[in-house]
């Protein structure tokens, strides 16, 4: 059914469809309108699950692990400090191999207080053991939350779906919502090897001593590597069914370019339009999207920036220290090959400044006039 | 006790054992006692839920289990939050019947897990919640907790700069919250206790058990005079059992006979500092709050 809906409800929707039992949920801005909607479709019947309004988000957290141990469906929401408070947890989560999914509104972390559009909150999580795909659009954030629940489960490991604060979760576009016996088809209902159970008693989470720790977080990775191939073969099986994929990577007019722009998120729109100005131009400038951040999809990247002379990455999010954080990943999945990109690290956006066509074009012209950047960090959109 | 005593003992209670030998807690840790007699009352239908305590350790090292029902470990302060997902998922899986136990020491009861056990209070979350008291953090080497005594010596309260603070009272923490249950115990009253848990089950909601935990590593005491501690913490008032319904409806479970705080106090080496002046004030303390109880108990 098609119809026009706030990004934070696409993902309602997804959760929804995906039959989640148990929700344990703490308002924060701007993720509150996805679990108000939820609120909602359980207080309607349209969807039979506890809703569990807990009294901050690091008990959100520990409630879906608890709902999870049990072989039930889980999902929460949050955002920027809320996300940052379950950070233990997040650890926790991926350590018990529980399949709980996540919806982040990406929004800048205090101090000073902030509720605009910034990856930091997500990407500071990056080394918790959760998937992480960042989506563009509603319908993106819809179908990933549906995908995600199936990867999850399939790998035992958590999902977060993340979405630009108010860019995505309070704009209106039109979404395809799938139909409930598609869906189940799709997704069938979560059932663990392993589960709490007073049939099969057994005890998690126990102490482990040093003779046996490295082999269970050899076998996280070993999942995270496996999820990349689930990854294609879940969205190949729901871009057949529902006619709609993403992969872990888009490629846009990359043909022959001598620039490649790499995003995340929403300014992936803006930028496909700067992209099209320039080629009419007759410019070869082409767009690499973003969307599974975690598992790196480092293969993918290698394949497609192989012999491209420069790359930009816009991160709208900075690693004090460091730098941009997609720059510094995708710089290290690229070190060690021949034929490599110089890459050049803008940081725009941060807090929600807006990023313009002007700022991407800004971008594109001080990559394609140096050979080399004169920074390690660059900001294009600062205020000098 | 005579063995005849000991023989009619046994038989109040269910024989089998939920809780094997081979775990790891200290000569005379009355929380082992504790977990022993919960889950003889609560039987194998039941999934607990443990915090960072001692408990992580005494329950056993990875592959092993000392316990015959599933165990979940969890993060500290999360003992109440976790048991309430534990809770709503087994509802949404159509098991009404489990019993959910979340078995916390007093740091992750009184300290760092108040706000998750204030918020599944409030919400009259459907579970069983122990807080096993030994009175400091005593899984990391006895520091001082809020339900730490006041006087009391701890690493972080040591002899010269002793707690100055009274011991948080955790139960009118739980009355203000009009939960339908809450209750004391004692591991020298095991039948009490028993009684307690198996009458905690018959309850829809959220019920609070705190029960005095022995710890004679921690209380510098020997360890065979650990029951006998638990049982002067109560006959001295300083640990009184009573049941609290709904906020509101005390009950004392023992009156006992005046029994002066120092018989408890001077067999235990970390009360081993207190002058006598300090031994009255806590006399005095002790006795101001049974009169306030008992005048409860009698509205």
């Amino acid at each position: 059914m098609k119809t026009v809906i706030e990004g934070s409800h696409a993902v309602s929707y997804g959760v929804m469809l995906s039959r989640v039992q148990v929700i344990s949920a703490y308002p924060i801005t701007p993720q509150t309108h996805i679990v108000e909607r939820l609120s909602e479709f359980c207080a309607n019947g349209e969807l039979q699950a506890r809703f569990l309004k807990v009294e901050s988000e690091h008990s959100a957290m520990a409630s879906c692990i608890g709902a999870s141990a049990v072989g039930a469906r889980a999902f929460t929401a949050t955002s920027s400090q809320g996300l940052a408070l379950m950070h233990e947890l997040l650890h926790w989560a991926s350590g018990a191999r529980l399949p709980i999914v996540m919806a982040n509104v990406n929004r800048a972390l205090a101090s000073p207080w902030n509720i605009w559009c910034d990856q930091i909150d997500s990407l500071s999580q990056r080394d918790t053991g959760w998937l992480q795909f960042y989506c563009e659009s509603s319908q993106e954030a819809l179908d990933t939350v549906i995908q995600a629940f199936k990867i999850s489960e399939s790998i035992s490991l958590p999902s977060m779906v993340v979405l630009d604060a108010f860019y995505l979760s309070h704009t209106f576009e039109p979404v395809d919502i799938p139909d409930r016996e598609r869906v189940d088809k799709f997704l069938p209902p979560y059932e663990p090897k392993l589960k709490l159970d007073p049939k099969d008693p057994r005890s998690f989470g126990s102490l482990t001593s040093p003779d046996t720790f490295t082999e269970m977080r050899y076998q996280m990775q070993q999942s995270m590597e496996k999820a990349k191939s689930v990854i294609l073969e879940v969205d190949g099986e729901y871009q057949k069914i529902f006619g709609r994929g993403y992969r872990m990577i888009e490629t846009y007019r990359c043909e022959d370019a001598e620039l490649v722009l790499v995003t995340t998120g929403t300014v992936t729109s803006t930028s496909r339009e700067v992209i099209d100005q320039y080629r009419d131009e007759g410019k070869a400038i082409g767009l690499l999207k973003i969307k599974s951040f975690r598992p790196f999809p480092s293969e993918e990247v290698r394949k497609e920036l192989k012999g491209i002379p420069k790359v930009a990455v816009i991160d709208r999010n900075i690693s004090c220290g460091v730098g941009g954080i997609f720059a510094e990943e995708l710089k290290s999945a690229l070190c060690n090959e021949e034929d490599r990109p110089m890459v050049f690290s803008y940081i725009a956006g941060l807090g929600g400044r807006d990023i313009t066509q002007e700022t991407i074009s800004n971008v594109i012209e001080y990559t394609l006039e140096q050979d080399r950047p004169k920074e390690d960090i660059l900001w294009p959109d600062l205020k000098r | 006790m005579s063995s005849q005593e000991m023989k009619e003992m046994e038989r109040r209670f269910p024989e089998e054992e939920y809780f094997m030998s081979g775990h790891l807690a200290c000569s005379g840790c009355g929380a082992t006692i504790g977990m022993r007699y919960a889950l003889k009352a609560l039987g194998e239908e039941t999934i607990v839920v443990i915090p960072a305590c001692c408990w992580s350790m005494i329950a056993g090292v990875f592959p092993y289990s000392s316990l015959k029902v599933p165990v979940y470990h969890v993060a500290f302060e999360t003992a109440a939050s976790t048991a309430t997902g534990v809770k709503a998922g087994l509802e949404m899986k159509g098991d009404a019947t489990t019993t959910v136990l979340a078995w916390a020491g007093d740091g992750g009861t009184f300290d760092i897990g108040l706000q998750a056990l204030s918020g599944a209070a409030e919400r009259n979350e459907d579970f069983i919640y122990v807080c096993y008291d030994n009175e400091a953090y005593m899984n990391t080497g006895v520091q001082r907790s809020s339900a730490t005594p006041f006087l009391t010596w701890t690493t972080t309260t040591p002899a010269h700069q002793a707690k100055e603070e009274a011991k948080k009272n955790i139960m009118e923490i739980m009355a203000a919250h009009r939960i339908p249950y809450a209750a004391t115990a004692s591991v020298a009253y095991p039948e009490d206790f028993f009684n307690k848990i198996k009458k905690a089950k018959e309850i829809k909601g959220l019920k609070f058990i705190h029960i005095l935990s022995t710890c004679p590593t921690g209380w510098r005491l020997p360890t065979q005079l650990s029951i006998k501690a638990a049982r002067l913490a109560v006959l001295t008032r300083i640990f009184p059992l009573y049941e609290i319904a709904y906020g509101e409806k005390y009950t004392l479970s023992v009156k006992p006979e005046f029994h002066p705080v120092e018989e408890y106090l001077k067999i235990q080496g970390r009360f081993s500092h207190l002058t006598d002046s300090e031994i009255e004030v806590i006399q005095e303390n002790v006795e101001k709050a049974w009169v306030r109880l008992v005048k409860k108990a009698e509205a």
